[in-house]
């Protein structure tokens, strides 16, 4: 497992009825692309995030494939819909089977 | 048949064709936004819109391995737009396709002039 792997998002916490809000997530990883060598001039195994999932009440917002050409410590902004109170899901899948999760609450008031 | 007026190279047409099944790419429809130059090649911002696009796909065309990322966008999308930070391995031709909400793909490229390669 990739060490020192930690997501971090930002969602507002109220919204009204049908608005779009800006969501922007960081997860820090460092995206190894299977392109670099170490100082023996062996190729430095892939192994990076490789898709990043986003849902709302359990609905896709957003579903990206990774590859290696996205930077170290992949950031992602982007918007969504919020017609009623709920809670957005966010999963960071990793090339060696880690799943990463984190989830933020949202109210429609 | 996909025509790609710039720098043709049969790696880039046969990404563009798995993710068109073949069809007609037309020119516009799809907004890439990215800077002219990127001093540092290894953190490169993008975006990318397209306004009711169900998946847009992101190469870069001289990347040892093209493909950039693929965003598909679900119900729950709102404006059908996303930003990311991407590596260039050196100046190139960064390409996204779009496909639209009525089916058809479209695609915009832009160059980028890279000072210190990713």
């Amino acid at each position: 497992m990739a060490s020192g792997v930690r997501p971090r998002v930002k969602v507002p916490s109220t919204a009204s009825a049908g608005e779009t809000v800006t969501i922007k997530t960081l997860i820090s990883h460092q995206m190894e692309s299977g392109q670099r060598k170490d100082s023996e001039g062996n190729t430095i195994p892939r192994s990076i995030i490789n898709r990043f999932h986003v849902t709302f009440n359990d609905e896709t917002v957003i579903d990206v494939k990774m590859e290696p050409a996205i930077s170290t410590n992949p950031y992602f902004e982007f918007e969504a819909k919020v017609p009623e109170s709920g809670t957005f899901q966010f999963t960071w899948y990793d090339d060696d089977g880690s799943v990463y999760e984190d989830s933020a609450e949202i109210t429609v008031g | 048949v996909t025509v790609l007026p710039f720098r043709a190279n049969a790696a880039i047409e046969d990404h563009v064709a798995e993710f068109t099944g073949g069809a007609e790419v037309a020119e516009g429809g799809v907004t890439l936004t990215a800077p002219e130059i990127a001093e540092n090649g290894n953190t490169v911002p993008i975006e990318v819109a397209a306004e009711g696009a169900s998946a847009i796909m992101v190469l870069a065309a001289g990347n040892p391995t093209p493909p950039v990322a693929t965003f598909n966008f679900g119900p729950m999308a709102g404006a059908h737009r996303a930003s990311t930070r991407i590596r260039l391995a050196g100046t190139q031709d960064i390409i996204a396709i779009a496909k639209l909400a009525d089916g058809s793909f479209a695609r915009a490229s832009q160059e980028v002039k890279v000072t210190i390669g990713g």
